[in-house]
Order: structure tokens, then sequence, then C-alpha cells
């Protein structure tokens, strides 16, 4: 019989978008609460100029981060470079190159797994991996080179599977269309699928850095010091080139801070001044997660109306 | 220029040289001028799947040979041996042989030069696959990747493969537009341009107007029969009117065999076999 | 007309070379991890019996008496990763059936995004959040919390997971074939019911896979425990108590200076080493599950 009033069931399914709502509701107002909690916790110290040109200080309201952003830029530098040089080629391989045939086949579902895996470490245990490997064992010291590394290891999961997502996108007609006239693998990776998938590669770049920029614990087992009152030196020269590589060296071999634990550093000081300082520093640190994220985001849309395939 | 071209198509080194000279032996003794492919014994596999039983087929020269069957016959499969596009997934096998006349190559060598082969064996694609990148570009492709680098010569080759391609009164003012501003059949057209720039010996079309309309298709179709004058084209088609109006050689194709090859004509007005006619008067595909 | 492809083809074989090289070189990291943390708690347990390890109830590293039983750490770790699952799945089951099933894609491409940040968050932030707001705030309301518990950090990371809880559960939920759904529809059940009796039991091998993931990265999380759990072994399970997990020690001892081979320096190794494999077999159930969806349709 079909009639008009609701079955006690179908009350369901009105109450119950509601609560869905409710629920996404407090996971949105969460983070809400979350930014704007720090933003008016830092706020003093957010508009003070001479907050982003201060060395650290004993003096809460002198202190700054100079060398907490500085230190955070040469890393981040260090871990790109890193991952270009590494994990978009480990990419680029398991996708376009991997034919999963014979000996090499063995080896590629190792790397594979591998790389799986990695994805679920907690990022601590890089921090071990540094301190272990890096620092004791290779000697590199608690150094910019060490602290770039690690953090390239942890980006390293991330760029993989949105290099591999990327180039997947790719039609393989195309490769088919390039293979067909003669094309090398090489000539096509070159010409087809590093410029179609660029877009997709550079947003894994930008999502994957973004965490890493946050990151800090694995930079406090390699021992990043919160106290550094001085800037690594300039690599750059008066006199031609301009540049000079020991001087390069020595900015790699340099001690740094970076924003997090410059933040770490501040919230665990007894004193309630630091930690206004410490939200400031952190609300800068989220504001840089958040641009680099829409960087990524807009990155995606456009790739997606540039190529339509 | 013949041995060269033969230089040119084996990597030499791991071929022994009695393996060559038998080759060309026998390729020269079912020689005959007017043969450009000749496919003996032709069994291919994917995996553990055969998909290709025993195809015996010589293709002619300058001629059009249209391959039919329902889908799943194999047809495609066939053509992609001749370019050994295959070899860009796993699990495919090849066993007898393709000659390539007149230079007496067996195209299914496992050491065969790859590049050379697709040089000279070009391909056009069931969906229109042009490259996302200027008209110019598309055409020029095939030149760069084979080392030419003169410039006036690459303008002067990519004209004249729009040209043959009749394409070029449509896009000459707009060399530079991205090649996805084209519609569907012109892309086609730039595809075709783009496999003859570089002047191979052999067109493969693989079902070639399956994603166009009617004009589309009959500028395409007419286009595939003035390339005859200078090349050997086989066509992959489902469609059987169109295999009957470009082709001058038909093979009809079932479950991984060669039914039936002969004259176009033949084939449609009196194939030789039962299974033949019942797939052209449509009885079953 | 055509050049010589020597070049080519030897360019062709090194690109190979090279890209092939890159893949290998991240063998060496798992190679790394693995090498350094069982090196390194082998020193360790030449020190400590790894008896004592696992039966000891006391962690006691800077005293006198230096005790190693690493339960009172797994305790702590496991107290605050279940209260941060028992927040999370719930919250997170209702917002994936809700974005699933209910909202429109508009509201979906706008809250997916929004949810997964939560992720992106810096961690660091996250602890100065749990520790100068959320304990405050629950100081109000829980007698005797102290300002260091596990509560509050439980709470937070149950938010902080909710990409995998959430989001996760919804992409699995939204993997389930529509025919699916249209042939309950068909026979006159509720959108609920129909999400509940058919569409999570269809995706539930991924949905699970999502909150092990989830439960795995609360495990693991470092910072936030670190700032605002306390730096205090503590077998308990009362979640008022300052208490300290794997990862809260190890950030410990590494905020001292570590003289190479010391019983501090070896000791986070073998903490390290219990973690990997407490990480990697929650990670392997969540792979296997996520394979199990796969052969489903």
């Amino acid at each position: 019989m079909i009639s008009n009033k609701k079955r006690t069931d179908a009350r369901s399914d009105i109450l119950f978008p509601i609560i869905g709502f409710i629920a996404l509701l407090l996971a949105i107002s969460f983070m809400i609460t979350l930014i704007i909690d720090i933003l008016i916790d830092g706020f003093i110290k957010l508009k003070d100029p001479s907050f982003y040109t201060s060395y650290p200080s004993r003096f809460p309201e002198k202190a700054g981060i100079l060398s907490g952003w500085v230190g955070t830029l040469l890393v981040m530098a260090g871990a790109v470079f890193w991952s270009l040089l590494i994990g978009i080629p480990a990419g680029i391989y398991l996708e376009e190159y991997a034919t999963k045939r014979g000996i090499i086949g063995k080896i590629e579902t190792i790397i594979e797994l591998n790389i799986n895996n990695l994805a679920a470490v907690p990022a601590i245990i890089y921090g071990l991996l540094a301190l272990g490997i890096f620092i004791y064992r290779f000697k590199l010291g608690e150094s910019i080179l060490t602290a770039g590394l690690t953090l390239s290891i942890l980006m390293l999961p991330v760029i993989v599977v949105n290099t591999r997502e990327a180039i997947r996108r790719i039609p393989r007609d195309i490769r088919e269309g390039a293979y067909a006239v003669g094309a090398t693998k090489w000539d096509t990776v070159r010409d087809h699928i590093l410029p179609y998938s660029l877009g997709g590669i550079l947003t894994g770049l930008i999502i994957a850095a973004s965490r890493a920029i946050g990151e800090t614990a694995p930079l406090v087992t390699i021992g990043a010091l919160t106290f550094i009152a001085f800037l690594p030196p300039s690599p750059f020269t008066s006199e031609f080139p301009f540049i000079s590589l020991d001087k390069i060296w020595s900015v790699l071999m340099s001690p740094f801070t970076v924003l997090p634990i410059q933040i770490f550093n501040w919230v665990s000081r007894p004193q309630a001044d630091f930690q206004i300082n410490a939200a400031a520093a952190g609300f800068v640190l989220l504001l840089l997660t958040v641009l680099m994220n829409a960087l990524a985001y807009y990155f995606r849309q456009k790739v997606r109306r540039k190529y339509i395939w | 220029m013949v041995i060269e071209a033969l230089k040119g198509l084996f990597l030499g080194a791991s071929q022994k040289v009695e393996d060559r000279t038998r080759a060309k032996e026998q390729s020269k003794g079912s020689f005959s001028s007017n043969t450009k492919l000749e496919v003996k014994d032709l069994n291919f596999y994917y995996h553990e799947f055969k998909a290709l039983k025993g195809i015996n087929l010589k293709i002619p020269t300058k001629k059009i040979t249209a391959l039919i069957g329902p889908s799943g016959c194999g047809k495609t499969t066939l053509l992609r041996c001749f370019n050994r596009m295959h070899d860009l997934y796993p699990g495919s096998r090849y066993e007898g042989s393709i000659i390539f006349h007149p230079d007496g190559i067996n195209i299914t060598e496992k050491n065969i030069d790859l590049l050379e082969l697709r040089r000279k064996i070009g391909m056009v694609f069931q969906r229109p696959n042009p490259f996302p990148k200027s008209i110019f570009e598309n055409v020029a492709y095939g030149l760069r990747v084979n080392g030419v680098k003169n410039k006036n010569l690459i303008k002067e080759r990519v004209e004249w493969a729009l040209q043959s391609a009749a394409l070029w009164d449509e896009v000459k003012d707009r060399l530079d537009a991205n090649a996805y501003s084209l519609s569907g059949g012109q892309q086609q057209r730039l595809c075709i341009a783009r496999a003859i720039a570089i002047e191979p010996d052999i067109v493969l079309f693989d079902e070639p107007t399956s994603a166009l309309d009617p004009i589309s298709t009959a500028k395409i179709e007419e286009l595939i029969i003035n390339l005859k004058e200078r090349l050997t084209i086989i066509i992959v088609t489902h469609n059987m009117q169109q295999a009957a109006r470009v082709s001058d050689y038909t093979g009809f194709m079932y479950l991984g065999e060669l039914v039936e090859f002969d004259k176009t004509h033949k084939i449609f007005t009196v194939p030789s076999q039962k299974l033949t006619e019942d797939y052209i008067t449509g009885r079953f595909g | 007309m055509f050049g010589t492809l020597t070049f080519k083809r030897a360019l062709d074989k090194i690109m190979l070379a090279v890209f092939f090289t890159a893949g290998f070189i991240t063998i060496f990291i798992t190679v790394g991890i693995v090498y350094v943390l069982l090196s390194d708690s082998i020193e360790f347990f030449k020190e400590v019996s790894i008896i004592e390890f696992l039966t000891e109830k006391e962690w006691t590293p800077v005293f006198a008496t230096k005790k190693f039983g690493i339960w009172p750490l797994v305790a702590g770790t496991f107290l605050i990763a279940g209260i941060a699952v028992a927040v999370s799945i719930p919250l997170g089951l209702i917002i994936a059936i809700y974005l699933s099933e209910y909202a429109s894609t508009r509201v979906k491409e706008i809250v997916k995004p929004t949810i997964e940040f939560l992720e992106a968050i810096p961690t660091v932030v996250y602890g100065y959040f749990t520790l100068l707001f959320v304990t405050p705030l629950l100081q109000k309301v829980v007698p005797e919390l102290e300002a260091f518990n596990s509560l509050a950090p439980g709470i937070v990371l149950g938010f902080m997971i909710l990409p995998y809880t959430a989001s996760m559960a919804e992409d699995a939920m939204k993997g389930v074939p529509q025919r699916i759904r249209e042939a309950s529809y068909a026979l006159g059940a509720t959108k609920l019911r129909t999400a509940v009796t058919i569409v999570l039991p269809a995706a539930i091998s991924g949905v699970v896979a999502g909150f092990i993931l989830g439960a795995s990265r609360a495990i693991g999380e470092t910072m936030v425990v670190a700032i605002a759990a306390g730096m205090y072994p503590n077998l308990t399970i009362d979640p008022r108590e300052p208490i300290q997990t794997m990862t809260g020690y190890i950030v410990q001892v590494a905020l001292g200076d570590l003289p190479f081979g010391s019983i501090e320096y070896l000791s986070i190794f073998a903490v390290g080493l219990a973690l990997f494999i407490i990480a990697f077999i929650f990670n392997s159930i969540a792979l296997w599950l996520r394979t199990k969806i796969r052969e489903a349709y």
C-alpha cells in the first residue's frame, strides 16, 4: 500500500544527514578553532616585523624566527634537490620503464614494495636512520645536508606515488604514437611523458614538501639545535664566479635550526611569553603549509584543464 | 642501397653470418618483385594465449590490403606484429617469420632494430592520437627522432607531408596551433601526415575511421587510396564496405586464423570458404 | 636525410641505467633502517637482556638504577592511540557515510580537501594546540586532569587521523558499484539502511584498512605526545595522568647530547625497532585488506 505517511525507518533518512552534518561541522570547527587559537595567541608577535628578522633570544620579547625560516628554506632546498635526483626518477622508472620481467622484474617488485612500506614508517624512525647512518656512520654531522637528506627520504613515498599517478594519466595511445615513428624510450620520456606529466609531478613535489616542512620529530632526533644566533655563511663571493664550492660545502655542513624545532623549543618553555612566540611561529608555519597546498591544488586544476585526454 | 638497408636493419654482431645468408637465400627463393611482406607460419602469443595461429600471407607492394573479421579475430594483433608494437608490453612472443622485401629481413627476429623497423613501417591508430603539441611539431616529430637536424629540410618535409595528407590548406596559417584544436577527422589526417613524413615503405592503418563521422571517413578513404602510389598499405577494418571500397586485396580472419586471402572483388563476390561467405553476408560477426 | 642514431641508442641505454639506479637506491633506505635498528639494538641487548626488556614493568633509563622494561612505553603508546581511534572511528564513519551516501558532489569537493588538510597541519602546531588549548578546556570538565595527560593528545590525534578514518573510508564506500545500492533501494530500503547493511559491509575491508592506517599513524605520531602527554613512563590506563610513549621517549633522549654507543643512545634504537615492528604489522594488515578489495570487484 502506498501512502504519503512516512515509514518509521524513513525518519532515519532525515535524521542521519543532520547527524552527519554535525559530525562534519565538528571536524571542520576543530580545525578552525586551532587556526584561530594560534592566530590570537601569536598576534602580537605576528605583526611585529622584528620577529621575522631576529635571532632566538633568552628574552622572549626579543626572540625571533630569522634563523628558523632561513634554516627551513635551506633544508627544504636540499630535500627538493634530492627528490629531483632520486624520488622523481624512481617514480618514472617504476611507471614507465619497469617491465616486471626476469631478475630485473624481481628487483622492480622489491623497489615497489619497499616504497609502499616506507610510506607507513613513522617519521621518527627516519630520524633514527639519519642519526645512526648519516651522523654516526657517515659523519655528515648535525648539518643542513643531513637534514635535507632525511626530509627527502620522508618525501620519497609521496613523490613516487604522485609521479606514477601523473604518468599513468597519459594514455598509451600517445606512447604508441611516439614509438610508431621510431622514438626510443628516452625520446618518449623526454618529449612526451615528462612534459605532459610535469604539472602532476610538481603537484606531488609541493604536497610532499608541504608535509616535510612541518616535520619536527626526525630533525629533533638528528639534533637540530634550537639556539642558533647566526646564519650559515653566504656561498657568494665578490669575485668571479661569484660563488665558491668551499663555501657551499660550509653551508651544507653548517648547524641549523628550522621553524618547527624553534616552535617545539618555545612550547616546552615554562614562561608564557615564549608561548606567544610559539603560536606566532606556528601560524607562520601553518600559513606556509596552506599556501603550498593551495599552490598544489591550483597546479592540479591547471594541468587537468591543459591535458584532457 | 639494398645492402646498406640490410645492414641497417640488423643489429649485426649478435646475428651469425650463416643465419644472415640463409635468411637472404630463403627470401630470394620465394621473392617476387611485387611482394612487400611475406608472413610465414606466424604464431603469436600473449602470455599463454595463442592469439595468431599459423598465418601465411603475402602483402603486395604498393597495394592496399585489408584485414577483416569479427572483433577478437586477431586482425589488429596481426597488424601490430608488422611494426612489433606488441613489444611495448610484457608477455608477447612471436613464432615463424615475417620477411620484409626487398631487404629480406625477418621482422620477428629478436635482435632486429626496432627503431629502423618502425621508421620503415609507420602506423595510424584507431583513435586519432596526436601529441598535445603544435601541428608542426606533430609532423616534425618523426623526423626529429630519426636524427634530422636541418631546419629547412624539416620545414620542407612537414609541408610535403601535410600536403600529402590533404591537410595543408586547412592548417598552413596556424601551424603553431595545438593539434587538439583540430577536429577529429583533421587530427586523424595529422596522424597520417606524421606517419608519412618520415617516408616509410609501409603504413599500417588500425581501423582509422572507427572514431570518425562519415564525411571525415570519406576524406580519409580517399587519402588512403591516393597514398598507394607511393606506399604499401595494410588496413584493418571492421567495416566491410570500407574494405570493399578501398582495398585491392582482402584477408578474412577468424579466431586467430587467416581463413581466406584474395583479391578484394573475389572475396566479396565469390569467396571460396563458407565461413567467409557467412561473414560477408552478415550471418555472424 | 636521416642521421645515424648511434648516439641516440647509447643515450637510451644510459638513461635506462640512470632511472634504474634511482629506483634501486631507494632499496637502501629500508636496508639502512633495518640495519641501523638491528645492529644498535643488538648492542643494546648485549647490556640489557631481552627478557628484561620484555618482562620488566618499569622504564627508568635516567635513574641511578636503570630499568629497561618497555611495557610502560608500549602502554602509553597504545593508550593514546586507543583514545584517538575511539574518537576517530565513530566520527570518521559518520562523516564517511554522510559524504558517500548523502552529500552532494559540490559539498564533497569542498569538504574532502579540507578534511585531508587535517593531516597536513604541522604536528608541532597540534602539540601547541593540545597543551595550551585542549587540555585547559578539558580541565574544566574532567576532574583531576593533569597538565600532561593522554586524554587531550588522544582526542587531538583522533581528529588528526580523520583523513584515514573518514576520507579513506569514504573512498572505499564510493567504490561500491551503484547497482548494488540500486538493488537495495528497489526493495524499499532507506538510504541509511542501505548504507549500513549493504554498502558498508561491501566496502568493509577498505574501511577497516583506513582505520588501521589511522591507528598506525597515531602510534607513530611524535610531537603531539612529546609536547602534551608528558615524559613520565607510567604503566597506567588512567587517561588523566602523564605518560610517555615510545616516540616521546626517543625525543626525550635525543634532546640531550648522545654519546655514540652509550646505553641511552642504544636504547632509542631498541625502542625504535619495537615501534618499527608494530608499524610494519599494522601496515601489512592494511595492505592485505586493500588487496582484498581489489579482488572483490
